[in-house]
């Protein structure tokens, strides 16, 4: 039934509904995980990294995590190609306001400018919708730090805390059970090393394949950092979620076992 | 020959700007408010041909509700400065605005600002500042009248000893002034 209202973006199915759109979405929940926590002192932001051969040369450069400006980072989801196009908008978006207000572009801003790029393919054109999902991360001064999350259809909306890609479900209930919103930075790396090592299909995590970064502000300096977490330091954190992870299993095990 | 001039307290600005609207030998008004409320918290003021400075107060005013409406917050004095002076650069290698103005501001973060520009599009943040061929008269009396932080009272003598400066030494007489 679909079929026939599927074909063009500028069509809209007897429902009401914008097939192409939503297959753009579907075509999110395949890529890597992405996620993103508020703090109450900052931002962490956390994706998995696919590897698909060994022959792959190392990346010198991130694959999922980039910089917008220097109060803006965002991470992606999705078709890389369609999101280099979608991140250098941003950055455009990003100066275009610099030059002409001489200050820093407000977070949401950003985020709007991008969507409203998206949401023209959704409408005319006849050219397919982008088939990339983006998590937002910034500090600005007037609504401190904020995460908003986006989808191909242009739409966007902030959040405390979310996941995006595969296996986002698992990761959003892991979510309404460890995050807090009272944490700090340090206590949510764990929280999204955590979940990652639940969403990624793999059994031997390795931080070659994790990308961890936070987002702070030095109260000094009054200028934004935002810190790429080492392969040392995202090895340790594997290391301390995975020994608690088998102390509560051993916990569980022991306590069905009195039974 | 607009008088045009405005300071900085402590806490607050003033703005100044003569009433009479005039051509030639020939005065049509004491009573022409030139000062512009951009929002709750600015005001601009502009010297020079009354028609580009009529038509571009109202243009950057209307630019400035746009943006509060578009982005929920409305831009604070720094961005409506470098705003405004953008504009008057775009146009000066097309058709230049002959408009010099006083953007008086004020922020919860960063407190009061006082911004002068003029019709080339040089901008700068100043203490106190004026336009026309007042300036020649206002600025002495700032130079040596004017310091930091004053408080209401002081500024508006020091606002009357300006004022009276013209009324003595100007050719053009400008009996009228707004605030």
């Amino acid at each position: 039934m679909a079929r026939r209202y599927d074909q063009s973006t500028t069509t809209f199915s007897p429902e009401g509904r914008l097939h192409q759109v939503e297959y753009a979405i579907e075509a999110i929940n395949n890529a890597g995980t992405c996620v993103g926590l508020l703090c109450t002192d900052g931002i962490v932001l956390t994706a998995e990294r696919r590897v698909v051969s060994k022959l792959l040369a190392p990346s010198k450069t991130s694959e999922k995590t980039y910089t917008i400006d220097d109060h803006v980072v965002a991470l992606v989801a999705g078709l890389t190609a369609d999101a280099n196009i979608l991140i250098n908008q941003s950055r455009l978006g990003s100066q275009r306001h610099m030059y002409k207000y001489q200050e820093p572009m407000p977070v949401e801003q950003v985020v709007k400018s991008v969507c409203n790029y998206k949401q023209a393919y959704t409408q005319y054109g006849g050219l397919r919708p982008f088939g990339t999902a983006f998590l937002f991360a910034g500090w600005d001064a007037v609504h401190g730090f904020q995460l908003y999350q986006t989808d191909p259809s242009g739409n966007y909306s902030g959040w405390k805390a979310t996941v995006i890609g595969q296996n986002n479900q698992a990761g959003k209930s892991i979510l309404k059970t460890d995050y807090k919103t009272e944490n700090k930075v340090e206590d949510n790396l764990k929280v999204a090393v955590k979940i990652l090592l639940k969403t990624m299909d793999s059994s031997t995590p390795s931080p070659e394949r994790i990308e961890l970064s936070t987002i702070r502000r030095n109260e000094d300096t009054q200028q934004i950092e935002h810190y790429t977490l080492s392969d040392a330091e995202v090895g340790a954190l594997i290391e301390d979620i995975q020994a608690e992870i088998e102390k509560e299993q051993k916990k569980e095990q022991a306590s069905t076992g009195d039974i | 020959m607009d008088s045009v001039f405005g300071l900085v307290g402590d806490g607050f600005a003033i703005i100044a700007a003569d009433a009479s609207a005039a051509r030639s030998i020939l005065v049509f008004k004491h009573d022409e408010d030139k000062i512009m409320e951009l929002d709750s918290h600015k005001l601009l003021v502009s010297a020079g041909t009354p028609a580009d400075c009529a038509t571009f107060n109202e243009y950057i005013q209307r630019n400035l509700k746009l943006y509060e409406l578009n982005n929920d917050v409305s831009l604070g004095t720094h961005g409506a400065a470098h705003f405004i002076r953008g504009e008057l650069a775009t146009a000066l290698r097309k058709g230049p605005y002959q408009a010099n103005l006083l953007l008086a501001g004020h922020d919860a973060q960063t407190g009061v600002a006082l911004y002068q520009m003029d019709y080339m599009a040089a901008l700068s943040k100043v203490n106190f500042g004026a336009h026309g061929y007042a300036a020649a008269f206002i600025l002495s009396v700032f130079d040596r009248d004017w310091v930091k932080g004053m408080n209401v009272e002081q500024s508006l003598d020091v606002v009357r000893k300006c004022i009276h400066e013209l009324k003595t030494r100007f050719l053009i007489s400008q009996p009228v002034f707004i605030l």
